[in-house]
C-alpha cells in the first residue's frame, strides 16, 4: 500500500506486538497492547488513531526502541528493533526541549549526538532552524518562545538526526486550532517532500486524514488494530483538501469506526 | 507609557535598606557618645571603624581574615568535591546509595562542633582540624542537594537524548547535570554558609590564629572595639562568599532567567 511505488519488504513491520506492565491496583499485570500488527512502506505517512489512553504512546516507544514489548517484534529495514537509534526519532507529545540550551544548542545537541564535527554543527543547525522557520531565534532559550515555536524547535531537533523513521506522538496537541492548522500544513510540506517514513499517533481525526496516507484505528485498551483506511488524496497534497467532500466523508467513516463496537 | 511601579522599584528598597542601617548606626554612636552605655561593653561605632582601618593597615586583621578564609576554602573544596562525587554516585548506583545513605543519615544530625574534641585529638592544632570540621559541616547540604538534583531530572529529556544516540559523557554533561545544577548550587551555597560558621566557631574554641581566635583573645584583653571589628569583618566576609557563589550560580543558570536574544555565541 505504498504511494511512491516502493515494493518489497516493508520499512517498518510491527508483528503481533503485545505489551503489559505491573498493575499496582490489582497486583496483576495490565495489558495495554494485544497482538498489534501492521506494515509501513518507505516514505509512507501512517496515521494511528484511537481513544486516549489506549496504548498508542506505548506503541511509539516500542517502535522507537525505548520500551521492549512483552510479546511480538518490530522490524525496521528487516532488522529487529532492540534499542533506540537516531535513525528512528520519537517526537514526544510533551516535547521535552532542553530548556538549558538555546534553540541553536538544542539542534546542535542532536548533531553532536550523531558525531557531526564541531565546525559543521553550527552551520547545519542554523540551516535546520531556518527550514522550520526559526531563523533569528537562534540565541533564544525555549522558555522565551511561543508554544508554536516550541513545536517547531522540537521538530528541528528531530530532523537534525536525519531520521529514516519519524514518530510523532500527538503533534501540536496543546495548541489552538489555528496555530495547529498552520503547523500541520508546514509539517505536511516538510514530511512529504522528504523521504522519511512517518507514523503519527493522534486522537484528532482531521489531523490523521490531512497528514496520513493511511489510517489505522485502534480499539480501547488492550488495543488492537480495529480498522484500516486508505486516504484518497495524493502523497503530496494541498491545504484545500480539508474543505473537500471526500475529506469530510472519510472523517465521518473514521469517526464511526472509532465508536463502533467492533 | 508604563505605569509607575514604585513599590517594586529596586532602588526604592535599596534606599530603605540603607536608611534602616544608618538609623541603627546613628543610634549606636549617639548612645555610646552620650555615655549611656559603658564603652567596654559597647564602644562607639566610630572607634570600631578606626580599629578596622588601623588593624587592616598594620596587618593583623588581614592576616587573620586570610587564615580563616584559607581554612574555609581548603576544607570546603575538599568536601564539595567529595559530596558531589558521592551525591552523583548514590543517584546512579543503587548499591552505593544503599551502602552510603545510612551512614550519612546517622552522622548528619551530629553538629560539626561536637566533633571539635575528636578533631583536635586526631589532627592536633592549627589548620588540619579546621579543614576536617569545615569539610564535615559543608558536606551534608551539598551531598543531599546533589542527590536531590539528580533525582529531579526530567526522565523525558533522557529518553529524547537516548533516542538521538547520546550516551555516557554527552548524556551526563549536557542533559543530566544542567538540570541538577539549580539544586546543586543551592547545596553549595548552604554548605559554604555552614562552613564559614564552623570555621569561626572552631577558631573560638581551639585555634591559635584566625578571626575567631582574634575576637576571643580581644575579649580576654577587654578590647571590645576589636571584638566588634572582628565580628563585622566575619559578617562581611561571609556575605562576600555568599555573593560569590550566587554570582557563579547566576552565570551557570543563565538559561533560567535569560531575556533571550543576547548575542552570546561561543
Amino acid at each position: 500500500m505504498s504511494n511512491n511505488g516502493m515494493t518489497g519488504e516493508a520499512k517498518i513491520s510491527v508483528t503481533n506486538v503485545s505489551h503489559d506492565y505491573p498493575d499496582p491496583d490489582s497486583g496483576g499485570r495490565k495489558q495495554v497492547l494485544s497482538k498489534v500488527s501492521f506494515d509501513v512502506s518507505e516514505g509512507e505517512v501512517m496515521s494511528i488513531i484511537g481513544p486516549s489512553g489506549c496504548g498508542k504512546s506505548t506503541l511509539m516507544s516500542i517502535i522507537a526502541g525505548l520500551v521492549m514489548p512483552s510479546g511480538g517484534e518490530v522490524k525496521v529495514n528487516g532488522q529487529i528493533v532492540d534499542g533506540p537509534s537516531p535513525t528512528r526519532i520519537l517526537l514526544f507529545q510533551e516535547l521535552f526541549l532542553f530548556e538549558w540550551m538555546t534553540t541553536l544548542g538544542n539542534v546542535e545537541f542532536a548533531l553532536e549526538a550523531r558525531r557531526v564535527s564541531k565546525p559543521d554543527r553550527r552551520q547545519k543547525a542554523i540551516e535546520i532552524l531556518n527550514l522550520v522557520g526559526l531563523a533569528g531565534f537562534e540565541n533564544y532559550y525555549p522558555n522565551k518562545i511561543s508554544g508554536g515555536m516550541k513545536q517547531k524547535l522540537a521538530l528541528a531537533r528531530a530532523l537534525a538526526a536525519e531520521p529514516q523513521v519519524l514518530l510523532l506522538d500527538e503533534p501540536f496537541g496543546a495548541l489552538d486550532l489555528q496555530t495547529r492548522n498552520e503547523l500541520e500544513f508546514e509539517l505536511l510540506n516538510l514530511l512529504k517532500f522528504g523521504n522519511q517514513t512517518v507514523i503519527i499517533v493522534t486522537h484528532d481525526i482531521r489531523q490523521a486524514i490531512f497528514l496520513g496516507d493511511r489510517i489505522l484505528v485502534m480499539s480501547p485498551r488492550p488495543a488492537t488494530i480495529k480498522k484500516s483506511f486508505v486516504v484518497p488524496f495524493p502523497h503530496r497534497r494541498q491545504e484545500g483538501i480539508r474543505l473537500t467532500r471526500e475529506f469530510n466523508d472519510l472523517e465521518t467513516l473514521v469517526s464511526a469506526s472509532i465508536h463502533s463496537e467492533r | 507609557m508604563k505605569a509607575r511601579t514604585s513599590d517594586h522599584n529596586p532602588w526604592g528598597s535599596r534606599w530603605r535598606g540603607l536608611l534602616s542601617i544608618s538609623v541603627v548606626i546613628a543610634s549606636w554612636e549617639l548612645l555610646t557618645r552620650l555615655s549611656l552605655v559603658k564603652s567596654t561593653l559597647l564602644p562607639p561605632f566610630s572607634s570600631v571603624l578606626v580599629t578596622i582601618l588601623e588593624d587592616t593597615i598594620k596587618g593583623p586583621l588581614l592576616v587573620d581574615t586570610a587564615v580563616s578564609l584559607k581554612r574555609v576554602l581548603v576544607g570546603y573544596s575538599i568536601s564539595a568535591f567529595a559530596a558531589l562525587l558521592m551525591g552523583i554516585g548514590s543517584a546512579f548506583n543503587r548499591t552505593f546509595s544503599d551502602l552510603i545513605r545510612p551512614i550519612v543519615s546517622f552522622v548528619k544530625p551530629i553538629p560539626p562542633l561536637a566533633w571539635i574534641p575528636l578533631a583536635i585529638l586526631w589532627f592536633g592544632q592549627g589548620d588540619p582540624p579546621a579543614y576536617f570540621l569545615v569539610g564535615l559541616g559543608g558536606f551534608f547540604p551539598i551531598f543531599a542537594n546533589t542527590f536531590l538534583g539528580m533525582s529531579l531530572v526530567e526522565q523525558g529529556t533522557i529518553k529524547v537524548a537516548r533516542c538521538h544516540g547520546a550516551t555516557g559523557r554527552l548524556l551526563f554533561f549536557k542533559v543530566i547535570l544542567p538540570q541538577s545544577l539549580p539544586s546543586i548550587f543551592s547545596g553549595l551555597r548552604t554548605g559554604l554558609g555552614v562552613a564559614w560558621m564552623v570555621v569561626i566557631t572552631a577558631e573560638l574554641v581551639g585555634a591559635q590564629s584566625g578571626l575567631g581566635y582574634m575576637i576571643q583573645v580581644s575579649r580576654a584583653l577587654l578590647q571590645s572595639e576589636r571584638v566588634i571589628a572582628g565580628m563585622i569583618v566575619i559578617g562581611l566576609t561571609g556575605y562576600g562568599l555568599d555573593r560569590l557563589i550566587r554570582w557563579a550560580a547566576s552565570v551557570s543558570l543563565r538559561w533560567r532567567n535569560q531575556e533571550g536574544g543576547t548575542g552570546d555565541v561561543e
